[in-house]
């Protein structure tokens, strides 16, 4: 044990963990937090530096950094081993956030149909749908991770009342752009796609351009204010091109 | 014109796909690629070329495609009804296609994926390293009628090659490992989950294929709410409802639903190849027989080229008789990269 374990329940973090056959995952919690995230965003840097024999790709999700191995000439224990070693270098928990961090501005229309489960999400918050709207416009979030989809980001973290689980069921298809919602967190898709989360805001903002220079446009550590705008403005922003409006600057 | 292959019809799932983009997964990108990558090796093996050519995946139905010059193809995966100009082809084996000549390729007789390799490989421009048209993610489309796609030079010559290729088309067992979310299933559910006939359901393509449970589905201890993490191709998602979800080479890079487990990678091609309907049950084995199982399957795809054997033709089938090459010269060996 050392200083930098984290107790939840009967686990400790940091833990190693297996995915598949060829993955490890280092995890710094089974819940997100903010110390959790640097921890997960560090840990991967300092892994990439390393460049540790055996270990074919890295990324991070919210608190936690994946390892993909070269299965068939990888030696899983050892890896593991060496990561542990890492580990117990220092207090993953206390490191800094990358640096050339941006704040962008997204403008976003809040519910109507073109993002009809506001009113839902806000119920199970227990908000008016405008209460609720006006919350998220005012509250500037952090990008913890992208995955899931090309260029997505992963952004929190929301106030407590926000903590509303995903859908049972799947909704079948949510459009390029949209911003939905669960557990405290939110999520920009920069894809078309089913999804247990609830569409609370509807931007035009492309998250993955294949054939630009920069593909992948947000990084973790960005930070985001998504914009109450109306409609009108909205088409118009819409359609100048596939910021959809936002604007970005350096974070001092 | 130059060396092209003209598609005049298409199934609504033909893209092209080659091993996929690794090294994206930073940035939500996932490795995507042939869905069953097996056949991406055996169309190699067939005309002697390098695995990472390019070819066309035909999701349940194939197409008529025209070649502007003489080329050589392949035929690998879900076996399709197949012809040339009217005269049937063999499957998993590689035969010419002369320039002008309508080769049609028609529904799967079994599985899900079939694939038309070409000598040369197909030469659309890489996005991002690769060729594999990734749906899920926006990159590349289904092709469609009046696609014309570049064909690469071709050094091999050999044609009338065939395949004894493994039969992954009819479901069956497909091996698992635990991983580190296994535990949030009690013993029993996991227990019970072994024992399970599963069928493959109707929804399923590249990015994943839902198992259907003969009984009640599969409840974790975790619930709705579990923080969004890493997911591989193979890992086995139990959804709200219970069912099981394979992830498959197109998947998302992270998600939320817990995972009991994850199929080897070796067996993943079954799974993609199981047609809406097939059975098929999922057993457990330990980390290390999953390995040993896992570099058996690759010295397996290594040694391809000694399984192939000549195809035997009736003359009488044949109407163009002088035009073939009736003895083939021998495989000197090196013809891959």
């Amino acid at each position: 044990m050392t200083d930098t374990d984290r107790s939840a329940g009967n686990v400790t973090f940091p833990r190693i963990g297996s995915v598949g056959l060829d993955g490890l995952l280092v995890s710094f919690g089974d819940r997100l937090s903010e110390a959790g995230n640097r921890a997960a965003l560090a840990f991967r840097a300092a892994v990439e530096r390393e460049s540790p024999e055996g270990v074919a790709e890295t990324s991070t999700s919210l608190v936690s950094t994946f390892l993909r191995l070269d299965a068939l000439h990888a030696d899983p224990d050892a890896v593991a081993r060496e990561m542990q070693a890492l580990l117990d270098s220092r207090d993953w928990y206390s490191a800094d956030l990358p640096q050339g961090r941006r704040l962008w501005r997204i403008p976003t229309i809040y519910g109507t149909d073109l993002a009809p489960q506001l009113e839902e999400a806000a119920e199970e918050a227990g908000l008016s749908p405008e209460t609720a709207a006006r919350e998220i416009a005012g509250t500037r979030v952090r990008v913890q991770t992208i995955g899931f989809a090309p260029g997505q980001p992963y952004l929190g973290e929301l106030p407590e009342h926000w903590n509303i689980p995903r859908q049972q069921a799947l909704t079948e298809r949510v459009p390029v752009g949209a911003l939905v919602l669960a557990i405290r967190q939110l999520v920009l898709f920069s894809v078309s796609t089913p999804t247990g989360w609830r569409h609370i805001g509807q931007t035009g903002f492309r998250l993955f351009r294949p054939e630009a220079e920069e593909p992948f446009v947000l990084r973790p550590g960005d930070e985001v204010i998504f914009d109450s705008v109306e409609r009108e403005a909205y088409n118009r922003l819409c359609d100048a091109g596939p910021d959809g409006g936002a604007t970005c600057e350096a974070i001092r | 014109m130059s060396r092209a292959l003209i598609v005049h019809q298409a199934g609504p799932g033909v893209t092209v796909q080659d091993l996929g983009r690794p090294g994206y997964l930073a940035y939500g990108l996932s490795r995507g690629g042939a869905a069953d990558r097996l056949a991406l090796y055996e169309g190699a093996a067939l005309l002697g070329q390098a695995v990472d050519s390019a070819a066309l995946e035909m999701a349940g139905m194939g197409g008529t495609f025209e070649a502007t010059e003489d080329i050589r193809i392949a035929l690998t995966g879900a076996p399709m009804r197949a012809s040339i100009d009217g005269a049937a082809l063999a499957w998993n084996a590689s035969h010419p296609l002369h320039a002008g000549a309508r080769l049609t390729i028609g529904p799967a007789t079994a599985g899900v994926y079939g694939y038309l390799h070409v000598g040369g490989g197909i030469a659309t421009p890489e996005i991002l390293g690769a060729r594999s048209a990734h749906l899920a993610a926006g990159i590349g489309a289904a092709l469609a009628a009046g696609d014309t796609l570049p064909v690469g030079p071709d050094r091999g010559r050999e044609t009338g090659l065939v395949l004894d290729a493994d039969d992954r088309f009819s479901g069956g067992e497909v091996r698992v490992v635990a991983g580190y979310q296994t535990g949030m299933f009690p013993d029993e559910e996991v227990a019970r989950f072994e024992e399970t006939r599963f069928t493959r359901d109707a929804r399923g393509n590249r990015m994943g294929v839902r198992l259907a449970p003969d009984g009640d589905g599969f409840a974790s201890r975790a619930g709705l709410t579990v923080l969004s993490e890493a997911i591989v191709p193979g890992d086995i998602q139990v959804t709200g409802d219970g069912a099981p979800f394979v992830l498959m080479s197109e998947c998302q890079t992270t998600g939320g639903y817990p995972r009991i487990g994850a199929v080897l990678p070796c067996d993943l091609p079954r799974v993609a190849q199981a047609a809406p309907g097939t059975a098929l049950r999922l057993r457990f084995v330990p980390s290390d027989e999953a390995l040993a199982a896992e570099r058996r399957a690759a010295e397996a795809r290594d040694g391809l080229r000694r399984r192939l054997t000549h195809l035997t033709r009736d003359p009488h089938d044949i109407r163009d008789l002088l035009s073939y090459q009736l003895i083939s010269g021998v495989i000197a060996g090196n013809e891959e990269e």
